[in-house]
């Protein structure tokens, strides 16, 4: 409720309650998986275990998610990355065992390709039919002016 | 009416689109394994009844053989626990156990108590065998052939009714049953 709000305000408490707020998010992480030795290792850990989904609690992200399911897949998610594996490994190893459900992020196939076709065959179809009517009301001013006059006066 | 009869055919091809997606939408919470057709994963664990022993894939050739993934802290595990005991006795396909994330003591007690359907029991402790059959809940179990590749699996309690018509079929068509 006050979230919102307090970015608005330019009063010290309410900067105070924004940060008592960030603070409560992080005491209230659930991952407790120990960190990674660099910062990039780090990084790719945050950014893999938010793309890769709990199974079992299936609208939360693998970082997000306190069931020990989540916990095991994160602790895996870090032996592979030092194990030297690429994202896309680590990402194949839990397709391979899991489906291409655990990834947030679907991949384009052969099978839903025309899934990621799609907005830009409804767009050309949209153009089409644009430019269709446009030419069709050109056409229309142009053959009688006098009767599109008389048409848009009438109420 | 006829510049209707595009936009109206297209709403209708839209709507038989989506009422066919509402009505094959499979159930969210029983997922497709990738491993159905792939030979079983590897892997070697304690025996439950005798920790200097391993239970491992090797155990699964030659044979027709259903693993199922149980625990104690599962509450649907032992509503499956007494169709388990009848699989036992039909005595067609063995029953390996993977007890997954529990204690040797809470295991052993619960097998004493309601009867053991395993012929064999591993435990996976730390879960990794587990994701490596990518299991996300306890009771899940897998038919296996007796090449070792998994043929079949079920999420959720094993019932008569499943055994019979999901299971069974599988085994009596396969070869080397």
């Amino acid at each position: 409720m006050n979230g919102p709000r307090c970015w608005r305000a330019p009063l010290r408490g309410a900067a105070l309650w924004c940060g008592a707020l960030l603070l409560a998010g992080a005491a209230l992480a659930v991952d407790v998986t120990p960190p990674l030795p660099t910062p990039v290792l780090q990084q790719r850990y945050e950014s893999l275990t938010h793309e890769l989904r709990c199974m079992q609690c299936q609208s939360e992200a693998l970082a997000d998610s306190s069931v020990s399911l989540a916990a095991d897949l994160r602790l895996q998610v870090r032996e592979l990355l030092l194990a030297g594996q690429s994202d896309d490994q680590i990402r194949d190893h839990m397709v391979a065992r899991y489906g291409e459900f655990i990834l947030f992020r679907p991949r384009m196939t052969w099978r839903n390709a025309w899934l990621w076709a799609a907005p830009t065959l409804l767009m050309l179809v949209g153009v089409w039919v644009a430019w269709r009517v446009l030419r069709a009301r050109a056409r229309l001013v142009d053959a009688d002016p006098a009767d599109f006059g008389d048409e848009s006066l009438e109420p | 009416m006829n510049r209707f009869l595009l936009p109206l055919g297209g709403f209708v091809l839209l709507l038989a689109v989506l009422l066919v997606g509402l009505k094959r939408a499979p159930d969210k919470a029983i997922l497709p394994s990738p491993l159905i057709g792939k030979p079983v994963p590897q892997f070697s664990l304690p025996n439950l009844f005798d920790n200097t022993q391993t239970v491992n894939s090797d155990a699964l050739k030659g044979h027709w053989s259903l693993v199922n993934v149980w625990g104690t802290w599962c509450v649907e595990c032992k509503a499956e626990h007494n169709v388990l005991l009848q699989i036992k006795q039909e005595a067609r396909v063995p029953i390996i156990g993977i007890d997954w994330k529990d204690q040797n003591e809470d295991a052993l007690t619960w097998l004493a108590q309601l009867g053991n359907p395993y012929e064999r029991v591993g435990t996976d402790r730390d879960g990794r065998v587990a994701i490596d059959w990518g299991v996300y809940g306890a009771p899940e179990s897998f038919l296996i052939d007796p090449a070792g590749t998994v043929v079949y699996k079920h999420i959720g309690a094993m019932t008569t009714q499943v055994w019979q018509h999901e299971f069974l079929p599988r085994v009596g068509a396969g070869p080397g049953a």
